[in-house]
């Protein structure tokens, strides 16, 4: 490894992403961020700093050894540097692609507080496709069998990670799916420029090789409810990484008007259903073609909606959102992608109400300007209404991307299963543990709408407790 | 992949299939649906369960060919397999002894009323059937209905058999006999399940319709399917399929149902152009 004083390594200037041109990417559904190469890699590596106490890895929800990886790359141990990663991450080629890590590891970083932060996000993703594109995905570990069985219900990120995990320790472990496919909303919402599903499937091919088993078109509380995966099925455990369900409208007129459609509906369409390869593809979507286009909301799925919108042909494709950029929880590099895409900002602006012809065709949405007052519950400062400021936006699809509430299958089916006045599954936050002796839960059905690698910590941690569990049982 | 044990035509255009599901067939309940996807390109479409055997693991779906995926699927048959089926999906229809209660099917809408008014008669009512089709020839399942009925009607729109006019006229005409009526579920086309909503409401009759919005994944994540009940947004796939008639805002679902009329024609177009093209590769093969 090349030595470096401290005062060096600060001196060389972040690598930025290599990224396809705007203006042709926002035509087409390949990745935006082609990744490092190995020069760029090992130079960004040098970056790091080797603090003592890296508190980056405190920054990290699933405390990755980050320092570790990092002096991995830096000595062009490119495996050892993603096996290290594995360590604490099942799913490293995912996590460097949607993680925050501008609010996780990388805030946290030293560097970062003189200039820009290390590339954490980008050197995670680095080691992971450059293990991947090698071909030779080494499998972890498998431990003795131990003659217990885990059902995981849900196969996005909570799931996935938590099967990852009880299987190493030598569990069988079944995986549940709703949908058709497998990945959760990896699939489903994150569109194909983020992630490659080709990204996802190597993920969920490399957990079947070590012995995970997969069930689609499996609703459980639906085709098979909790009590009888336990007591007829012979599961010992049961953990639900179900996901949030259930799109929030924003309770304004003329939301069921045709044209206003949920993100999560928009993006099933474009991304698992393929709508835009229509009518190769059975599953339609409103013409995109020239058309105005909204999204209601300032998070990642908005951003996916919007971005979408546009590839979608969109003449113009608007984000509507009643705060101001600083209060938008979208990753940065999302809305800075958008933005560079031509997407169009309207920012501090509310809609009122949706207006629609006889027919019942979205026409325009009626806004309204806000300004910023004080800060609310959430710590954000409250959009207040300026008087006077309506006008009308010409739209022919609106798409509210404003959050989830939480499904009601598996509560609707399984009444011992404690939930909050939200509908999300009450748990012990160490334990994942749900008021039902046996099941745990994790992900977006606890939390609410949250983050992918949320989701996949707190899949970890259940795994942890449902290992214990099965083997002590000790409830 | 399910199977198909047993696929044949009903009647113009309507065809009645068994399918192996076994799973869904333990646990399926009358008024629940799947979700089915044909091939790897397919669209995922609801079809409401007509009937299942837990015995034999098999769920009985009657389809009218409408649309593409409709079509494609009345062109398979026995030993052809579907690639996903997905259920039993929705609220059971609600079952109580209500005393009189009317079934009321329109078109292969009877297809759906038949399970419901069997678990009526199951649970003690007095149970009457109005089984409406455009002609003699479209009647669906007349002799399973007469069955479990304690009346039975039959009306075509052309007088080709039964009672010549609506299940709205009969409907009223049974109504105006002074038939104490406390219960009534329609099933069909969206005009004739709000024409009945229309017949019951000044008498107070509780009455329910099955509705059949555009869905996706069927388990309340996507939101396509929202329908407005009380002037309230309801999503049919977790909160339904049925509904209060009396409260359903059938203007709305009807133009919402419409919303994809162009594509479905497009796709329409589009299968049937590839179906003259596989039809003359066999030729030319032969």
């Amino acid at each position: 490894m090349q030595q470096l004083t401290a005062k060096e390594r600060m001196k060389i200037p972040r690598h930025p992403m290599v990224e396809q041109d705007p203006l042709e990417r926002s035509r087409n559904f390949l990745e935006v961020n082609q990744g490092y190469d190995v020069q760029l890699a090992k130079e960004e590596a040098l970056r790091c700093l080797q603090c003592p106490k890296p508190s980056c890895v405190e920054g990290c929800p699933v405390n990755i050894q980050i320092k570790d990886f990092i002096t991995l790359i830096a000595e062009e141990d490119y495996i050892g540097a993603v096996h290290k990663i594995k360590e604490d991450n099942a799913l490293p080629a995912i996590c460097g692609r949607v993680c925050p890590q501008e609010q996780q590891c990388e805030a946290a970083c030293i560097v970062g507080k003189r200039g820009e932060p290390v590339a954490i996000g980008y050197l995670e993703r680095f080691v992971a496709d450059y293990e991947r594109e090698s071909g030779n995905i080494e499998l972890p570990k498998i431990a003795p069998d131990t003659g217990k069985k885990i059902a995981i219900v849900g196969s996005g990120p909570a799931g996935l990670s938590c099967a990852n995990d009880l299987r190493q320790l030598g569990h069988d472990v079944t995986v549940f799916e709703a949908l058709h496919q497998l990945g959760g909303v990896l699939v489903y919402g994150i569109p194909e420029f983020r992630l490659p599903k080709d990204i996802v499937a190597t993920e969920i091919d490399g957990l079947r090789k070590m012995g995970v088993k997969f069930e689609t078109d499996a609703i459980i509380g639906r085709i098979t409810t909790i009590d009888e995966l336990m007591q007829e099925e012979g599961f010992d455990a049961v953990f639900l990484g179900v996901g949030a369900g259930l799109p929030w409208f924003m309770g304004i007129p003329g939301e069921n008007l045709v044209g206003v459609y949920s993100a999560n509906e928009f993006l099933t369409r474009v991304n698992l259903m393929k709508a835009y390869n229509f009518p190769n593809e059975d599953t339609p979507i409103l013409d995109c073609q020239d058309k105005n286009i909204a999204v209601f909301g300032g998070g990642n799925t908005a951003m996916d909606a919007v971005r979408t919108s546009k590839r979608l042909g969109a003449k113009h494709a608007y984000i509507i959102y009643r705060r101001s950029e600083a209060e938008m929880p979208a990753r940065v590099e999302e809305v800075k992608h958008a933005k560079e895409e031509g997407v169009e900002f309207l920012l501090l602006t509310s809609p009122l109400e949706f207006i629609g012809d006889e027919e019942e065709w979205l026409c325009s949405v009626k806004v309204q300007k806000m300004e910023l007052g004080e800060p609310d519950a959430s710590g954000r400062r409250r959009p207040v209404p300026i008087e006077g400021s309506e006008y009308e936006i010409e739209l022919d699809i609106a798409i509210v991307a404003i959050g989830n509430g939480s499904n009601p299958l598996i509560p609707q089916t399984t009444p011992d299963i404690e939930v909050s006045k939200r509908g999300t599954i009450v748990v012990d936050d160490e334990t994942m543990k749900t008021s039902k002796k046996g099941v745990f839960a994790g992900g977006d059905i606890v939390t609410g709408g949250a983050t992918v690698i949320l989701a996949m910590g707190a899949g970890r941690k259940a795994a942890a407790a449902i290992h214990d569990y099965v083997t002590n049982g000790n409830w | 992949m399910y199977k198909i044990i047993e696929a044949r035509f009903l009647g113009e255009n309507i065809k009645k299939f068994e399918i192996e599901a076994p799973k869904i067939a333990k646990r399926r309940k009358a008024g629940q649906f799947v979700i089915i996807r044909l091939d790897e390109h397919g669209e995922r479409i609801p079809l409401t369960i007509a009937d299942s055997n837990p015995e034999t693991g098999t769920i009985t779906l009657i389809v009218q060919g409408v649309g593409k995926t409709t079509q494609q699927l009345n062109m398979m048959e026995s030993g052809d397999e579907i690639m996903d089926v997905v259920g039993p999906l929705g609220v059971p229809s609600h079952i109580e002894k209500f005393g009189t209660t009317v079934s009321v099917g329109g078109g292969v809408g009877t297809a759906i009323a038949y399970p419901t008014a069997v678990a009526m008669k199951e649970a003690g009512n007095y149970v009457i059937t109005i089984n409406g089709a455009r002609s003699k020839d479209l009647v669906l399942l007349e002799d399973e209905m007469k069955s479990i009925s304690d009346e039975a009607y039959v009306t075509t729109d052309d007088g080709s058999y039964g009672f010549h006019g609506f299940v709205t006229q009969k409907l009223q005409e049974l109504i105006d006999q002074g038939k104490q009526i406390d219960f009534v579920l329609a099933i069909g086309p969206i005009p004739m399940m709000r024409a009945i909503a229309e017949v019951t409401r000044p008498y107070n009759i509780k009455t329910m319709v099955s509705l059949n919005p555009i869905m996706v994944d069927g388990t309340g994540m996507c939101g396509g399917c929202r329908v407005v009940v009380d002037g309230v947004s309801k999503f049919a796939c977790v909160d339904g399929p049925e509904f209060d008639a009396h409260k359903v805002d059938f203007k709305n679902l009807m133009d919402r149902n419409k919303m994809y009329a162009k594509k479905e024609h497009e796709s329409l177009e589009h299968f049937h152009e590839e179906c003259r093209l596989e039809k003359k590769i066999k030729e030319i093969k032969e």
